[in-house]
């Protein structure tokens, strides 16, 4: 069994190279279907798509600095009830992250699924990647990739990844069952596979790869690559803290907010089928908004913003991947990754709890004891 | 001047806080006024946002009380109770909201002399507290 395996690169093309990959999953692996990235527009912004001809992956690009969705929410779909097959699904690590998530809300399962994780070296917002990929050939992918590694992320024309990926503390796939890495290796002539289950043992097996050991520089690779977006994360968490710290600034932070609620539609671990600011339970009596004008003297319009950020980040917070969709979703550019990064990193604090860690790891508001947080009753049991 | 009289409001358990309520007051025990009490069949119905909204609204504090653990009548419901306010409590202050505001209590039907002392102790920190801002703070 191969634990630890080297995949060649082609034509120095590690695109390419995973596209030759998937096709094996389907013909060798006994795999169903392969959930991957592709540039239907043949260009253009990657979707996540299933394919079950291994003759299908001419565009599928999942090294492409781009992040359109967080896939969970796909995976959920596909893995819901059994699905008669087993989907290998290509996934960034907050993506996984967000699936475990998931799978603990019982919105997913991991039995048919096969998590096959990338190094994330991170993406551009939405528009941002339409501009950087524009006039640049299929080659794109693996100009961002080579300079990514070497700590370059910006382009010349000012672009960079999206200030969550700046601030993510999770580059490495946790919980995949089978881990391509970059970091560390040289990725125009080889990518680091490595198994991070017994079934993906049992994948790599198949695929026959041949066991070797872990590159060198993987590990100082991925250590300076945590140092650099954990002191970024600790500068943002600071800023937004001192940016919201009372409702005033609160107010000033979200005075762009117009209620459309992307923000909690891109989330991946808002899984309400039904929100509740989406019922009439919000659907307020005209006279109503005219009382609550006159007590105050002035109303914004629409009416309860805060209430909605305040009450969504009761919901979810304790369940954020920090994967950024959020903001990426945000028509008015607020930053509400960074607002809700930083509210989540105190609340799964709280609970001695992290977003995504495992999938054996009871969500906090789902479990409680009988003896516990006793301060919170002033000390009574 | 009059003196300032804070609002509380008091999300209580039907099988136990609300009937310590009520035998404090046929025992006659006199407590300050300030409390506007809603009834709840468990505090385990009590969702975050009732408790946002009260105070995004301008109630001065909010209090929730329940049975003690082992006594509820749904079985586990004030222990969920208790970390929705732990997670409210995280919450909250880091938005200015002072975490005295916020005040989670376990009080038996045969209590009725502890609800009176805990709404007197309440109102008392409340008033030394002053208003919440709130309202004037958001539009």
């Amino acid at each position: 069994m191969a634990k630890r395996a080297m995949m060649e690169v082609v034509d120095q093309d590690p695109v390419a190279s995973l596209q030759i990959l998937f096709g094996r999953l389907l013909e060798d692996a006994e795999i169903g279907a392969v959930l991957v990235a592709q540039h239907l527009n043949k260009g253009g912004v990657p979707m996540p798509a299933l394919v079950t001809d291994p003759e299908r992956f001419e565009y599928a690009d999942p090294l492409a600095p781009a992040f359109p969705i967080n896939a969970a929410k796909i995976v959920s779909r596909l893995s819901r009830r059994p699905a008669g097959d087993t989907v290998a699904a290509v996934l960034r690590p907050c993506e996984i992250r967000a699936f475990i998530e998931l799978v603990k809300l019982k919105q997913g399962n991991m039995h048919d699924v096969l998590l096959l994780g990338i190094d994330c070296l991170g993406a551009f917002g939405n528009t941002d990647y339409a501009r950087y990929v524009e006039g640049k050939g299929s080659r794109s992918s693996v100009d961002f990739l080579t300079a990514a590694i070497q700590g370059k992320t910006s382009t010349e024309d000012g672009l960079d990844i999206s200030p969550a990926c700046k601030a993510c503390e999770h580059p490495v796939p946790e919980n995949a069952d089978v881990i391509i890495g970059m970091l560390g290796v040289d990725v125009k002539s080889s990518l680091f596979l490595y198994a991070g289950t017994p079934r993906g043992e049992e994948l790599l097996s198949k695929l026959n790869f041949s066991e070797i050991r872990e590159p060198e520089d993987r590990r100082s690779a991925v250590v300076e690559l945590l140092e650099r977006r954990i002191a970024y994360r600790d500068r943002m968490f600071e800023k937004t803290t001192e940016a919201t710290a009372d409702l005033e600034k609160l107010t000033a932070y979200l005075a762009n907010c117009v209620n459309c609620y992307n923000c909690r539609v891109a989330c991946p671990v808002c899984y309400c089928k039904e929100c509740v600011f989406l019922t009439d339970v919000f659907d307020h009596e005209p006279a109503q908004y005219l009382r609550w004008a006159r007590r105050k003297g002035i109303l914004k319009m629409p009416s309860d913003t805060i209430f909605y950020h305040l009450t969504r980040l009761a919901h979810m917070s304790t369940a954020c991947v920090g994967c950024g969709q959020c903001s990426n979703a945000c028509p008015n550019n607020i930053p509400v990754m960074e607002l809700f990064r930083t509210i989540a990193a105190c609340t799964q604090r709280a609970f001695g709890y992290e977003a995504g860690r495992s999938a054996d790891d009871e969500p906090p508001l789902s479990a409680f004891r009988e003896r516990e947080f006793s301060e919170v009753t002033g000390g009574k049991d | 001047m009059k003196e300032y009289e804070p609002t509380i409001i008091a999300f209580v358990c039907n099988w136990c806080t609300y009937t310590a309520a009520d035998l404090a007051g046929t025992s006659r025990l006199i407590q300050p006024h300030n409390v506007r009490l809603i009834r709840m069949m468990c505090t385990g119905m009590v969702d975050p946002k009732y408790v946002i909204k009260s105070l995004l609204e301008g109630a001065d504090a909010v209090l929730i009380s329940g049975c003690h653990p082992g006594d509820c009548h749904y079985i586990n419901g004030n222990l969920k109770a208790r970390r929705r306010v732990k997670l409210l409590k995280e919450i909250l202050p880091r938005f200015g909201f002072d975490e005295r505001r916020l005040k989670m209590t376990w009080i038996g039907a045969s209590e009725g002399i502890d609800f009176a002392e805990t709404v007197r102790s309440m109102v008392l920190e409340i008033k030394a507290l002053g208003p919440n801002e709130a309202r004037r703070q958001i539009m």
